[in-house]
């Protein structure tokens, strides 16, 4: 399926290339094959991150891009590239580094407002409210930018993966595969900690320890796909759901199946957000925000 | 043997202990009970063996061992714990909760065997092999508090302390659950147990315990313990003691105001 999505990923676009030729083409080299690669690889990332920040929040809304992960990456890589330090190397340290500040944030404000332990949906609501700040910071931050970095910036804010490059792809790779096997490892962990802080304990979890580095790991993936493809929203929200529809139970399925069904459904998302109104390129995120907003309405009103 | 040495613990923002020197000892081949009212801190020293409320002052034992320097692990090798709720905030098959109780017996990558033996054999142990196949989610209150045990039992060790295991069920599965944690502790096992339900109590248990307001406010046999005026004063309800004429043992009877 995905190796189906990915074929058809680079024939499809402006220039319709036969599958035959698919090795040869200059714009699929250049274009298309970077562009494909990169979006598996933010789906991947996302699926696996929300996966993991479901499990640990015990919380089926939780996902980098509403806890207000996804926002704070964006303003520590913004903040980067105001200071000229912007490159493939350093962006996405600068967005991991704005991502543990809005989750540190979050958490404060979610577990003074929930008391003992946070409230789902105070976390979900502190998310939100984190994220607002962030895109209100950059807002503030480009004010007194040129029209072309407003631009430029607006359309990375809704999240895009037009502008793959090579380096920038082998960053997010090793970020992404580091990040990734590090959740997967710790999988059984994650399985404790969704039956709460006091059960995993029990059967022997660090809970303090596992949970804060499990966050770290999960934010780590999601900052780095904000810096090379911006702001993809409710990715991580709505593939563990389809991970778990299809079966998986235990964490380490559920990771390994959301970084399929993420990888997929960005794939998928791109192909749309460049051929419905081909030859324009409609924002990734919009295509994702388009399907998950939904998706994130009717689970919340089933959620106790 | 668990024992606990003058045990303090303090909430934040709350002025009076929550355990102000508490001293019991859980010995090895006996049920130990204990009891009291709400708030007077049974789950409070259950939360502190497993690492989720900090100790002041004081000391708990595993044998000569300081529990409390034990890393979490290698505490739950050694004492199984029954804390007072747990849900999986997504549905797991039963038999895959059971084994949960054996991730801190796991090698390098913690993986977890659903089929691992020792789950079937707690299964058994704790009557809800029909539940194995059957998700969490699926369970009555009374099932998964069963289940809780079997996860329990599954996690071995030479201890088991249980955070009021007997709610949600009835009275046949109530009574069920008392004959199994005292066989447990007939065959060698220390088990302490946090119980409302003083009657059953003082049938099963070899040593109550009895906290009022973070302190021991008795300690004993069932029938030293199960005094008229010690209960009355520390659960503020006129009661009296009697004996129960099927059985014999002490039976508290809470009368109407």
């Amino acid at each position: 399926m995905l190796v189906v999505l990915f074929l058809v990923a680079l024939a499809v676009g402006p220039v319709a290339i036969p599958m035959h030729d698919l090795w040869s083409s200059e714009i699929v080299r250049a274009v298309r094959l970077p562009r494909a690669v990169l979006a598996v690889l933010v789906g991947a990332a996302l699926g696996m991150s929300g996966g993991a920040l479901q499990g640990v929040l015990r919380n089926g809304l939780a996902e980098p891009y509403l806890l207000g992960v996804s926002g704070g990456a964006a303003v520590g890589a913004v903040v980067a590239a105001m200071l000229g330090l912007a490159g493939p190397a350093t962006t996405p340290v600068a967005a991991l580094l704005g991502a543990v500040a809005a989750v540190v944030l979050v958490l404060i404000v979610a577990r003074v407002g929930g008391g003992r332990g946070a409230d789902p949906r105070v976390l979900i609501m502190a998310g939100v409210v984190v994220g607002a700040f962030a895109n209100a910071a950059i807002m503030v931050a480009l004010a007194s930018a040129p029209a072309d970095t407003v631009r430029g910036a607006v359309w990375w804010m809704m999240g895009s993966v037009a502008d793959a490059n090579w380096p920038g792809i082998a960053w997010l790779a090793g970020y992404v595969t580091v990040g990734g096997a590090l959740l997967l490892l710790w999988a059984p962990e994650i399985d404790a900690l969704a039956l709460g802080d006091e059960a995993a304990a029990a059967i022997g979890v660090d809970v303090d320890r596992a949970s804060r580095r499990i966050f770290l790991a999960a934010a780590t993936v999601a900052a780095a796909t904000v810096a090379s493809a911006g702001l993809v929203g409710f990715v991580g929200l709505v593939v563990p759901h389809i991970a778990r529809s299809g079966g998986a139970r235990a964490h380490r399925a559920i990771l390994g199946a959301s970084a399929l069904v993420g990888a997929g459904l960005v794939l998928a998302a791109d192909i749309a957000a460049r051929t419905v109104r081909a030859p324009a390129d409609l924002p990734l995120g919009a295509i994702t925000a388009l399907v998950g907003v939904p998706f994130f309405l009717s689970r919340l009103r089933r959620s106790p | 043997m668990i024992t606990v040495s003058d045990l303090i613990v303090r909430y934040p923002g709350v002025a009076s202990p929550a355990l102000d020197g508490v001293s019991l000892r859980a010995e090895r081949g006996a049920l130990t009970a204990l009891v009291g009212p709400n708030g007077s801190g049974k789950s409070t020293l259950v939360r502190a063996m497993i690492g989720r409320v900090a100790v002041a002052q004081g000391s708990i034992r595993i044998d000569s061992e300081d529990a409390l320097a034990l890393s979490r692990r290698d505490f739950a090798r050694r004492v199984a714990v029954v804390t007072q709720r747990d849900e999986p905030a997504f549905p797991l098959l039963g038999r895959e909760y059971i084994a949960l109780g054996r991730y801190a017996h796991g090698g390098l990558f913690r993986t977890v065997q659903s089929d691992d033996p020792a789950v079937e054999r707690a299964a058994e142990r704790a009557g809800v092999t029909a539940f194995l196949e059957r998700r969490t989610d699926q369970l009555s209150g009374g099932e998964w508090q069963r289940l809780r045990i079997a996860r329990a039992l599954a996690q071995g060790g030479e201890a088991l302390v249980l955070d009021e295991p007997t709610t949600f069920l009835d009275i046949g599965h109530e009574m069920a659950l008392f004959e199994l944690l005292a066989d447990l502790a007939r065959e060698g096992l220390a088990v302490l147990l946090v119980s409302h339900q003083l009657n059953l109590v003082a049938r099963f248990a070899s040593h109550v315990v009895l906290l009022h307001r973070g302190q021991v406010a008795a300690a004993g046999t069932p029938t030293a313990v199960m005094q008229g005026s010690v209960l009355e004063s520390v659960y503020e309800w006129p009661l009296v003691v009697t004996h129960d004429p099927a059985v014999g043992a002490p039976m508290l009877v809470p009368l109407r105001r």
